[in-house]
């Protein structure tokens, strides 16, 4: 019976090719939507970890009380020790120091005058270590703009925005004019190696990055950070995940008592973050339930309309003598095959195209710069994130949906007037 | 002593019609010998059609007893009438009922599959009931390239493959032309005479009245005249 109903299958497009597809496109639709909205909103709170917190962000606790004037004077010490004991106790995490500094930018001219001057917030990164991702997580090769990236520690690149604001070209030393961790005057020489535009609206506009090794030595800060920030290998950001190691690390590293003790603090410890990584996960359950539902509502109904369209065959087998149950099995047997081949290659259909927009992203510039004036980190490219929920996500909408939607137009089978076969049959 | 192959005694068959009840067969006896080619003639709403469902399993009598194949109809379970059905019993149908994915063989083979007979079996005896229906040379085509006439040949050759006990026919002719119905009955006598298979054919079509050993007339759900050919 399995080869007589393959057969069927095989060679009744309506029952095999046509659902299949149907289900195949569903489901692809399922798998990649949730991928971008996963993405899209990871972007954003990927954007806030990168330029802001990290996923997980360890201060001093004065630090973290005045953190709004970036007080230097209260950065961590001993970070290189600090980050070894990180990575051997938490390798979950890749932990990179960070110092956050602001002053001001003297651009001179060929004379050694002042030709223009402004403010800037720099941040000291670590550039050159092997194995740094930085880089990588700036997105710094695709957001240059020109020039190079850093290659010695008094190197620098400004985001676009500041160059053209201060008119300052690649290959010119500018002078930072600010204040030491000991509070004391400092002025540093950095060369503008590139600029850079990290296409999230107006957050670079006063950016400039230099190695932090080169922010050491104009705020003699030497092995002290502002911050050590942590991320998720897969820069994935798991809530439930950071808030765990956030809790279990002060419970065994921060003392209440001591000011300069390290504490940790997750993304959403950040300003209103909390609220903002509720409500994505919130968006997130709501947006991929609506979608799931109208999906599985499509292929149900695919499924009693296919039920449907075989009342004549079904009709015959019950004439000939094959017994209700029967049917009703090997139509859900149907089900589940067609169900089953249709969301493997929807899933895979789906997730490379999720991979596809993970690695390229969807350009919005055009759309962000209507944005412009905001103060929101937005970026600029929406990336989908491939998780591992996408492989089962699709399972769903197309088995359960397509065998339920089978099982309930199947139920007339065990309704069906016998004694109306003949006549039902004469059509 | 030829072995009885139906026996309805006071069969009455009643359908709830409102809050009323129509009677559509009403004290129907009726016995029919392995070999019987009958045919159950009568106007439209006469109870063919029922009568040849209670035969078939398809519907229980509201009172009486019908035996077929030695099986009491009227106190048995759905699986149990679908096992007569699918074992001793063919059905050819008006509207031939071939399902169109399928090949003629496939078609034919299909009660076979139900019966769980082995396919070198199954090659065997769909063959021969392909053969004996003339359509050897259309066993791979697929219904829809098949005549009228070839796609009851069809419907026949699945009727009878599994040689079953007895075959149930509704108004079998009724989609073909006159020659088609003279060639179809021509196969159907042929049948009869080489199987032990009865036939029961529900049907008002004159033209195959004179190929039928036995008719019994109903009219308004009652045996009016049951006349035997000789």
């Amino acid at each position: 019976m399995i080869n007589f109903l393959t057969k069927g299958l095989l060679r009744d497009r309506t029952r095999s090719f046509f659902p299949v597809l149907v289900i195949t496109i569903s489901v692809a639709i399922v798998v990649f939507a949730s991928g971008f909205m996963r993405g899209m909103m990871n972007s954003l709170l990927l954007d806030t970890a990168v330029i802001f917190s990290g996923h997980e962000k360890i201060v001093t606790r004065a630090y973290n009380d005045e953190s709004m004037l970036m007080p230097n004077d209260l950065a961590l010490l001993d970070t290189g020790e600090l980050i070894d004991k990180l990575e051997k106790e938490y390798p979950n995490f890749f932990w990179t120091p960070r110092i956050t500094f602001a002053g001001l930018l003297d651009v001179p001219d060929e004379k050694g005058e002042t030709k223009s001057q402004g403010p800037v917030i720099a941040m000291g990164i670590d550039f050159f270590s092997k194995g740094s991702r930085q880089i990588e997580i700036w997105e710094l090769e695709r957001n240059l703009v020109s020039g190079a990236l850093p290659v010695n520690k008094n190197d620098a690149l400004i985001s676009s925005k500041l160059a053209d604001k201060l008119n300052i070209l690649v290959g010119e030393q500018v002078t930072f004019i600010g204040s030491t961790m000991d509070n004391a005057f400092t002025t540093y020489n950095y060369n503008i190696v590139g600029t850079f535009n990290l296409r999230k609206g107006q957050t670079d506009r006063q950016m400039m990055l230099v190695d932090i090794s080169g922010a050491r030595e104009a705020l003699d800060m030497d092995n002290a950070a502002s911050a050590i920030f942590g991320f998720m290998h897969d820069l994935y950001y798991d809530d439930a995940a950071v808030v765990a190691l956030r809790s279990n690390y002060n419970n065994i590293e921060s003392d209440s008592l001591d000011i300069f003790s390290p504490l940790m603090l997750a993304l959403r410890d950040g300003n209103q973050m909390g609220t903002m990584v509720d409500m994505s996960n919130a968006m997130l359950a709501i947006m991929g339930s609506v979608f799931l539902v109208i999906v599985m509502v499509v292929l149900w109904n695919m499924g009693l309309m296919n039920g449907l369209r075989r009342y004549g065959e079904v009709g015959l087998r019950l004439a000939i003598g094959e017994p209700k149950g029967h049917v009703y099995r090997s139509l859900i047997t149907e089900a589940v095959i067609v169900g089953l081949f249709g969301t493997i290659i929807g899933t895979g259909l789906g997730l490379s195209i999720t991979y596809y927009v993970q690695e390229n992203g969807i350009d919005y510039t055009k759309g962000m710069e209507a944005l412009s004036n905001s103060s929101m980190v937005m970026p600029n490219i929406f990336y989908a994130q491939v998780t591992p929920d996408l492989l089962y996500i699709g399972f769903f909408p197309g088995v359960l949906a397509t065998v339920f939607g089978t099982m309930l137009a199947g139920l007339a089978i065990y309704k069906r007037e016998m004694s109306q076969l003949f006549k039902e049959l004469e059509t | 002593m030829e072995k009885t192959v139906v026996s309805i005694t006071n069969l009455l068959k009643q359908f709830p019609v409102g809050g009323d009840f129509f009677t559509a067969l009403k004290d129907v006896n009726l016995k029919l010998n392995e070999g019987g080619f009958l045919g159950l003639v009568g106007p439209s709403g006469s109870g063919k059609t029922t009568l040849l469902n209670i035969i078939g399993g398809l519907d229980s009598p509201t009172q009486g007893d019908v035996h077929v194949l030695g099986h009491s109809m009227d106190n048995t379970s759905h699986n149990e009438r679908a096992r007569l059905r699918r074992k001793y019993m063919g059905f050819i149908f008006q509207s031939y009922n071939l399902l169109p994915v399928y090949t003629v063989f496939e078609n034919v083979e299909l009660p076979l599959i139900l019966n769980n007979i082995d396919p070198n079996e199954r090659e065997k005896l769909v063959s021969e009931a392909i053969e004996a229906v003339g359509l050897s040379h259309r066993r791979n085509a697929r219904p829809t390239t098949l005549s009228g006439g070839e796609s009851q040949r069809t419907a026949i050759a699945r009727a009878i493959v599994h040689k079953p006990a007895l075959i149930l026919a509704d108004e079998p002719t009724a989609n073909l032309d006159a020659e088609n119905s003279h060639h179809i009955m021509k196969i159907l006598v042929e049948l009869n005479k080489e199987l032990t298979s009865s036939f029961v054919f529900a049907t008002h079509d004159e033209k195959i009245m004179g190929y039928l050993k036995r008719i019994v007339y109903l009219e308004d759900g009652q045996i009016i005249k049951d006349e035997t050919i000789k």
